[in-house]
This record gives structure tokens, C-alpha cells and sequence, in this order.
């Protein structure tokens, strides 16, 4: 196996001592083949113990490890070093505040998670002795793509939209909100609409769609919030436009 | 001590220059500038006729102007490119689903580039170019 | 010290935790419930597992099969009336599942689908592509969200157990963002805090699998059961240790040495079966202990292929077709690109055996108990003898779901009529945890750092507690883990700071791994037999005479732990032979 030796430049930041965020660099013998969080974990063994951050599952699944590398939102395991030339510079995950070095606090997202119901609210209950409710391949595909969320929140750092307005419910739960409304077991959409077709909700999106480029699962949000502009404005056609559309 | 996170700010006027992909968006959203205008010229233009043949007449003369042209190609080439963006969202927010699979995005997309060029050739008829 | 009273603590947040807490939160409203873990609920392990969830759903299925399937795959060691009532619990918690929207692959007509798997008569594995865990995990995480009576205590690490008058009744935990300790006190306390793969070197268990759950009981007393039984899953990344599913096998997966033979059939799993039409409980079909076993020997006669990443064998998965490998086995495509270079649908991968899943640990009866009144666990942390001396692919999901409602259930059951606690008693406990935690940062002699005695804990559980382990080299593990184990008094905390201090949780995680990794060597040193997972070269044979019971590890402090015997369950299948080979049927 070859090696190389790797420039990291890690963002750094001890809310004991410091007032601001600095760079520290750190010179890794790597394996050509490994991944950014293989590096860090080297300085973390052998280098430095006191730099933070977390992972778990190595296999960009769990959602643990996302950061900013080189300025890119990345998962840090399956940021391949073969991918980068010169320094690489790591940084926390934007538009979070950082609790330490690479640790940001994720407390908004999870909030904003639980407020689209992200569960299903089903259309008709049944006992489950009764079975499972059918449900074709055909059915199943349609919200497939969008139950693939691992919430590692690089959407969230890549959309400028809650950067600069942090109040917007975002890309992965409003993604999520969608995936629920798409399942035919559920029927909970328009519990859902009263959070998702607002100011805070998908109407707070530009379409930018960084969200989905650097969408680790290959979920694809921004079709998901487009899809929901749709169907909220056929929701306002109906309600206003057509007598008698109010439900 | 305890905690203290630290928040760094997204600076309101400039984190477009931050990635190329923010660029790429702000670019598409400015060329709605270019549209709108247009939108403008054409309404002044109605106005125009509607004050009579004179006026009609100097507006069409301005038209010819260097700036009008100037500004048309500008605005053309805005509109083109915005209407790009346009039809390559149109697979993100339209998906077709036939049984399990899904249409590809290109066919939808170019769907919309195929309705926009016989609407397009159809209006041109319509005005006598043909 | 903050206290934070409360019902029920359940300490861990992946699957079996998540369905304990919804559990109770459905049976009791009124019951005040704490969900503490180490790392949000979604970044649990649960969600890494692949392949898919048995439970008996189709007509030509039986629970008598199920029950046959999952004894005989654990060599006789499972306590039978655990796996009876787990294989009647599995398709009601699977179906439960389905109706909280987890997003199984369905059959044409709607139904839910299945696929075969190592070790199981009958196709019975309920999947969600190869994201079986991931799909299981987040339903579950997204349907807690929908009750308020469960407080999540997220990024919280527990450190001890707060035991007072026999009776378990709270646990102390610090906040990892803050660093600040709280004590929180309960009626009752369910562990659910994953394995201890971690131990080892080479392992498919994410970081945050460090046994902390299993060495908190340990050492309040509890009994460890059955630790030597660690299996390996025959099919890793050579260089990662990511798993490849065995559904990779299941949809027709073949394995073949460097002469491109399909050697199982030299190991009692053969005649061959014909390419891309696998065979249940055969062949590549075969349960994991013995697959992984048959990699050894071809090891030893020299017909692995040799690779910049080791020794391996090569899992040939082609002929499959792309259509199919996408639809369902998308994750290990990725996967083997990713991290190795290699196109499934192109090449045949290389893979080797990887420690995977702990069939031991805290000792459980089949109401999911511990022997400590007022603690139950569920999950990989706990040993209910559901697996016996090798888990069957694919029962451990269920097993999350079965056994994490089964805990919920018997603390509600435990907490009726219970007096309040002892505060004072408690607050006395708790103390304990705030001076142990402080002498650490304020140890001005340590000599030890953690990574370095890490570093020799797993070398030393590699070299000496594999896939085939001797009297000899299981005497050096027992010796080298005990010399860790004192050495770890003297381990170096470099990081002083409160805040998200991950210097500090890798030292105490080290240290749960320790007493883990002492009750696995010590366990296994005193099985002088070969049984499932467990296989010895200088006892080659089961004996069902003198071993047909499970191993009890009880703490001792520093000192080697005392081993205890229990015996095994055995309700209508007698001890019999492991049969894998296609001529039997």
C-alpha cells in the first residue's frame, strides 16, 4: 500500500480558552486509500488527543461525520484522500454553532425534525393482527428515495437559504415531511402542510439546489421541496380559486 | 469553564462568493432581471400604441437604437439561459413514475425544450415570419 | 450534581432502545421516560446493519422451523423457551414496524417480501434493500418523536449504574457537550448500549460500540453471560472491515478461493449448488461460525488469495446482473467502489471474516431481566440466549424489537407500587462517579496513554482470541487483559477540558472494553470445548456432557473475574447435529 504524507489544517476552537476559531496543521503519514476521518483519527491516536470530533459507523450510513472539507460539506468518511491535492483544510459543518473544534450543536435541526411529524399518521388504523397494509413496489418506490435520509445535515450546511435565514425548516426535514406524505399508508399530509406550505417551509426555498449535490445518500431534497411548492400552490388553487374547494 | 459555542455568521452581502455553485445560482436568479425588464419594454411598447401612431412610430425607432440592441441581446441571451434552468428543474419538481421506474429526467426536461421550440416556431408563424 | 427523577432510564437510543421507550410510552402515558445515549438516536448502530429481520410471514413457513433453524444455529446453546417465544413475537413486531412506516420491499401483490438467509430452512428475512437497519433505526427514531412523555437526554454518557438496597434505581451520566454530571433517578433502568466489538482490531462495529453498556451492569454486579461466543461474519472489506451483507449470498452470491473453487463443499456445507440459484441452509447458505471457520482452513492450506490487504477470499457476485444488484444490493455496490475500487457487477470482491456481533453479554431471562432487581437490557448488550453459541443472520433486528418491548413491558410490570427512592443512598452513589471521574483529571501519575494500551488490547484479542483459539494463546490473552486492566489505573487524560471532551470518553470507553474484553478471554479460556463461534483447536468436539450450560462472568474489582456456570434451557430439542450439507435434504 502506498503512503502519503497529508497537510491538514483543522479548525480549531476550545470555548475554555479561546474567542475565536483558529487553523492548526498537522503534517499525517496516510495510506493513499484512506478516507479524511482515517487521518484524523491517526492525529487523534498519535498526534494530538485533545482535537474533537465525531464518528461512528465508517461506512457513511450513521451520519456522524460531517464536515467542512476544503469548504465542501462531506461526510469525513468517504471524503477519499486520493480526491484532494496540497493542504486540506477540515472545518466544522456551517451554518451550526460550534460547540468545539469539528462538534457543532445540532439542536435546530433536530427541533425542526419533530415539527414535521415525521412518522407516519395513518389514513386508516388497523390492528395488527389484521397484517400489513399492502403496499405495491410501485407505491413503495415513490417515497423510497426520500426515506433515505441518514440526517447528517450537510444539506444544511450547503443551503445558503439557512445560513442566512435560520428560521427555515430546511432541506432534510422538510424532505422527510415529503417522504410521509408520499407513502400511501399515511394520511397525514395536511397535518404536515400547516408547517411545511409556510414562510418557514418550503416557500423559504430558492432553489438553489446545493442541498442535493452534496447529498451523501443520493436523496435529491430539492426535488422534494419543488414537488411540495406544487402541490401547496394546487392546495391554494383549490381553497381559492374553485368554489366550493375549501375543505 | 462551560460552554460557549461560538457562531460564525454567513456575511448577508457576499457568501455568494463563497462556492462556485452559489454563483451559478445568483447568476440565474439575476437574469430574471433581464426578463422583467423586458416584460417593462414590452408594456411601454403597448402604451405606446396605444397613444397613437406617432408614438408608436418613435418607439420603434428607439428600438433600433445601439442600447435597445445592446440590451435585446443581453436580454436574450438572459432569457435563454433562464429558461435553461427552468426546463432542467422541471425533472426535479415534475418526476414521472411508470409502474416502479421513473422517466429519466432528460426526457422530461426535454420535453419541455421540444414544447418550447413548437410553441416558439408556432408564434413565430403567427406573426408572419414564415 | 443535577438529579433528574424520572420512571424509567433507558440507556441507549438504537433499536432496542428506542422500541423499549416507545413501548412503555404506549402501554403507560403517564410514566416519565429518559432516553439517554452517547450519540443522537440516529447515529446508533442498528443503522449499519444490512441484510434484513427473520420472523415467520409466508405460508409455507413455520414457527417450528424458525425455532429448529435458530437452536440449531446457535449449537444447542440458546435457552429453547427464549427462542419459543421470541420466533411467535418476531412477525407481530415486523408488522408493527411496517405499520409505523418502515419501508420494507414488497411483492408484486403488495405484501411484504422475503429473502433467503445464512442458516434459515425458509426464506423468512424481511428486507428494506441492504439497508434493512438503517430503515429499522430511523422509523423507530421518527416514531418516538410522536410522544411526549419520552425526554431525550441526547449526547449524554452514562458512567455507573446506582444501585442502593440490591434494587438498580438510577444511573449517573455526564453531559458530553457541557461535561457536567447528572445523576438521574428511576424505578427501573434498561440497558440497551450495543456490543463491544470494539475491542477488536479489526471489526465491522462503528466507533461508539465500546460496551459501556455491558460493563456498567458488569460492574454493579450483573453477570456477563456466554462472552467468549464473538462472531465473525464471513464476508468484510478487507481494508475497512465494512460489512457485506450475507443478502449478498442470499441473492446468489458465490465464494470461491484463489482456484476459484467454491470451498465450503470441503467443509461439510457442500455438494455444490448450481451457480446463482442458492440453496437454503447450505453451501453459501451456511451459517456464519462455519463459513467463517472454512476461511481459517483455507488460510492454512494456502488457497486465500493474497492482496494488499491481507489474506482473503473472493465473493463473486456477477451473475447477478446489474438490474439486480442495484435493486437489491445497492449499498454493498457502493461500498465495495468506494472503499476498495471494486465494481461488484465487474469483479469478484475480496473479502475477509471480521468480527461482528457479541453473542454474550448481560445476563437476561426471557422477560428481558437481569439477575440485579430493577435493571433490564435488550439488544446486543444483553444475553437472553435468543443466539446461543452463533446468531443466525438476520435474527438480531428482530431481536432488538422483541426483546426491547419485552424490557419496557417488565419494567412497567417492576415499577408498580415501588416505593420512592432513597435519595440520599443514591446521591451517595453518585458521588462515587463524581470522584472517580475528577481523580482522572486530576491525575498527575499517569504513565499509560490510552491509545497505546488500546492499541494492545486488540492486538492481543486478535492474536489470541480469533476464529481458532488455544488453551496456550488463550492463557496470554487472559494474563495480557489483566495486566491492561491494572496498567488502565494509570492511563493518561491529556484533554482537561469540560466541553465535548472525546479524550475523556475514549478512556472511559477503553476502560468498558477492558472489563469487557477480560470476561470474553477468561469466559473462552474456561470453555475447554468447540461449540458454535467458539472453536478450539485442543478441543475440537462439543461437549454437551460437561458444557451444555452458559458461561456467568461475575466482576471482581481488579482482580481476574470469577466464572460461573448456568444451565441451558431445553425445552424439545435435544442437543443434535449441526447439519449443512445439501445431501441431508
Amino acid at each position: 500500500m502506498k503512503e502519503r504524507t497529508v497537510q491538514l489544517e483543522v479548525l480549531r476552537y476550545n470555548p475554555d480558552t479561546d474567542t475565536e476559531a483558529h487553523f492548526q496543521r498537522y503534517e499525517v503519514v496516510c495510506q493513499e486509500e484512506w478516507v479524511v476521518l482515517d487521518a484524523l483519527n491517526k492525529v487523534k491516536a498519535d498526534i494530538d488527543p485533545t482535537l474533537n470530533y465525531r464518528w461512528s459507523c465508517h461506512m457513511a450510513v450513521c451520519g456522524s461525520c460531517g464536515m467542512m472539507i476544503n469548504g465542501e460539506p462531506k461526510l469525513s468518511c468517504h471524503a477519499f484522500l486520493r480526491d484532494y491535492e496540497g493542504v486540506i483544510r477540515v472545518e466544522p459543518l456551517a451554518h451550526f454553532p460550534i460547540e468545539r473544534d469539528l462538534v457543532t450543536a445540532p439542536d435546530d435541526f433536530m427541533e425542526k425534525l419533530k415539527r414535521v411529524k415525521p412518522y407516519v399518521i395513518p389514513k386508516e388504523k388497523k390492528p395488527i393482527s389484521e397484517g400489513e397494509y399492502k403496499q405495491t413496489p410501485a407505491q413503495l418506490m415513490k417515497f423510497r428515495q426520500y426515506s433515505m435520509c441518514i440526517n447528517c445535515m450537510l444539506c444544511y450546511a450547503a443551503c445558503p437559504q439557512y445560513g442566512l435565514t435560520p428560521k427555515f425548516i430546511g432541506p432534510a426535514a422538510l424532505t422527510l415531511a415529503h417522504r410521509y406524505n408520499l407513502d400511501s399508508r399515511d394520511g397525514g399530509r395536511k397535518e404536515r402542510q400547516e408547517v411545511v406550505a409556510t414562510h418557514e417551509g418550503v416557500w423559504e426555498c430558492t432553489f438553489v439546489g446545493a442541498c442535493s449535490e452534496v447529498c451523501p445518500a443520493h436523496v435529491d431534497p430539492a426535488s422534494a421541496l419543488q414537488q411540495m411548492k406544487i402541490t401547496s400552490s394546487i392546495d391554494w388553487i383549490v381553497e381559492h380559486l374553485i368554489p366550493g374547494g375549501k375543505s | 469553564m462551560s460552554r460557549n459555542p461560538l457562531v460564525r455568521e454567513v456575511p448577508p452581502t457576499t457568501w455568494y462568493f463563497r462556492q462556485p455553485r452559489y454563483l451559478r445560482y445568483m447568476s440565474r436568479e439575476i437574469t430574471s432581471i433581464f426578463v422583467g425588464a423586458y416584460c417593462v419594454l414590452l408594456v411601454v411598447g403597448l402604451q405606446r400604441l396605444s397613444q397613437g401612431q406617432a408614438a408608436w412610430e418613435a418607439f420603434l425607432l428607439a428600438l433600433k437604437s445601439a442600447d435597445s440592441i445592446v440590451f435585446h441581446v443581453l436580454a436574450l441571451a438572459a432569457a435563454v439561459y433562464h429558461a435553461a434552468t427552468w426546463f432542467n428543474a422541471t425533472q426535479k419538481a415534475m418526476p414521472v413514475q411508470i409502474g416502479e421506474d421513473f422517466v429519466p429526467g432528460n426526457v422530461i426536461s426535454g420535453a419541455h425544450y421540444v414544447a418550447w421550440m413548437v410553441l416558439s416556431v408556432a408564434i413565430l408563424y403567427l406573426a408572419g415570419v414564415f | 450534581m443535577e438529579t433528574i427523577s424520572t420512571d424509567v432510564v433507558i440507556i441507549g437510543a438504537g433499536g432496542a432502545g428506542l422500541r423499549a421507550a416507545i413501548a412503555l410510552a404506549e402501554t403507560d402515558p403517564t410514566l416519565r421516560i429518559a432516553l439517554i445515549s452517547k450519540v443522537y438516536p440516529m447515529r446508533s448502530h442498528t443503522c449499519a446493519a444490512e441484510g434484513g429481520a427473520a420472523g415467520v410471514i409466508k405460508p409455507d413457513d413455520s414457527f417450528d422451523m424458525h425455532f429448529d433453524d435458530t437452536v440449531g444455529g446457535g449449537d444447542w446453546l440458546s435457552d429453547q423457551d427464549c427462542v419459543e417465544y421470541f420466533i411467535h413475537e418476531a412477525p407481530k413486531e415486523l408488522l408493527q414496524l411496517e405499520h409505523w412506516g418502515c419501508p420494507w420491499n414488497r411483492e408484486a401483490d403488495g405484501s411484504v417480501a422475503v429473502r433467503p438467509f445464512g442458516g434459515m430452512k425458509k426464506k423468512r428475512t424481511w428486507f428494506a434493500a441492504d439497508k434493512s437497519g438503517f430503515h429499522i433505526l430511523h422509523t423507530l427514531f421518527q416514531t418516538s418523536l410522536q410522544f411526549p412523555s419520552i425526554t431525550r437526554y441526547d449526547e449524554y454518557y452514562a458512567l455507573d449504574l446506582l444501585v442502593d438496597g440490591g434494587r438498580c434505581q438510577g444511573v449517573t451520566a455526564m453531559e458530553m457537550r457541557s461535561g457536567e454530571l447528572r445523576q438521574f433517578h428511576a424505578k427501573a433502568v434498561i440497558i440497551a448500549g450495543g456490543g463491544a466489538g470494539r475491542m477488536f482490531p479489526f471489526s465491522t462495529n462503528g466507533a461508539i460500540k465500546t460496551g459501556d453498556g455491558m460493563a456498567m451492569a458488569y460492574r454493579a454486579g450483573a453477570p456477563l453471560k456466554d462472552m467468549e461466543f464473538v462472531q465473525y461474519h464471513p464476508t468484510g472489506l478487507p481494508n475497512t472491515g465494512s460489512l457485506l451483507t450475507e443478502a449478498c449470498r442470499g441473492e446468489g452470491g458465490i465464494l470461491v478461493n484463489k482456484h476459484g473453487r467454491r470451498y465450503l463443499a470441503d467443509y461439510g456445507m457442500g455438494p455444490e449448488t448450481p451457480v446463482g440459484q442458492p440453496q437454503l441452509k447450505t453451501m453459501e447458505l451456511g451459517p456464519r461460525d462455519r463459513v467463517s471457520q472454512a476461511y481459517w482452513h483455507e488460510l492454512q492450506k494456502g488457497n486465500t488469495v493474497t492482496t494488499q490487504w491481507g489474506e482473503c477470499v473472493l465473493l463473486d457476485m456477477r451473475h447477478l446482473g446489474e438490474k439486480k444488484i442495484n435493486e437489491r444490493l445497492p449499498l454493498v455496490r457502493e461500498l465495495a467502489e468506494a472503499y476498495l475500487g471494486v465494481d461488484i457487477v465487474k469483479e469478484a470482491v475480496p473479502i475477509r471474516p471480521v468480527v461482528h456481533y457479541m453473542m454474550g453479554g448481560i445476563s437476561t431471562n426471557t422477560a428481558a431481566a437481569t439477575p440485579l432487581p430493577g435493571l433490564f437490557a435488550a439488544g446486543e448488550c444483553a444475553c437472553v440466549s435468543l443466539n446461543g453459541a452463533n446468531r443466525l443472520g438476520s435474527n438480531s433486528l428482530v431481536e432488538l424489537l422483541v426483546f426491547g418491548r419485552r424490557a419496557a413491558l417488565s419494567a412497567i410490570e417492576h415499577v408498580q407500587g415501588l416505593p420512592a427512592p432513597n435519595a440520599a443512598a443514591l446521591n451517595a452513589r453518585a458521588e462515587e462517579t463524581r470522584q472517580r471521574i475528577s481523580e482522572l483529571f486530576s491525575r498527575s501519575d499517569g504513565t499509560e496513554s490510552m491509545s497505546g494500551l488500546r492499541k494492545e488490547m486488540m492486538d492481543t484479542m486478535e492474536k489470541n482470541v480469533g476464529i481458532y483459539r488455544t488453551e496456550e494463546g488463550l492463557q496470554e490473552g487472559v494474563n495480557k487483559i489483566h495486566e491492561l486492566r491494572q496498567r488502565y489505573r494509570r492511563v493518561i487524560l491529556t484533554d482537561k477540558t469540560k466541553v465535548f471532551n472525546t479524550d475523556l470518553f475514549q478512556v472511559l470507553e477503553l476502560g468498558s472494553m477492558l472489563d469487557c474484553a477480560e470476561a470474553v478471554t477468561v469466559g473462552a479460556l474456561a470453555r475447554k470445548e468447540s461449540r458454535g463461534a467458539h472453536q478450539r483447536l485442543d478441543y475440537v468436539e462439543r461437549d454437551d456432557k460437561n458444557y451444555l450450560c452458559h458461561t456467568m462472568v461475575y466482576h471482581q474489582g481488579l482482580d481476574v473475574p470469577r466464572v460461573d456456570y448456568l444451565d441451558v434451557v431445553i425445552t424439545k430439542s435435544p442437543p443434535g447435529v449441526r447439519d449443512y450439507s445439501g445431501d441431508h435434504k
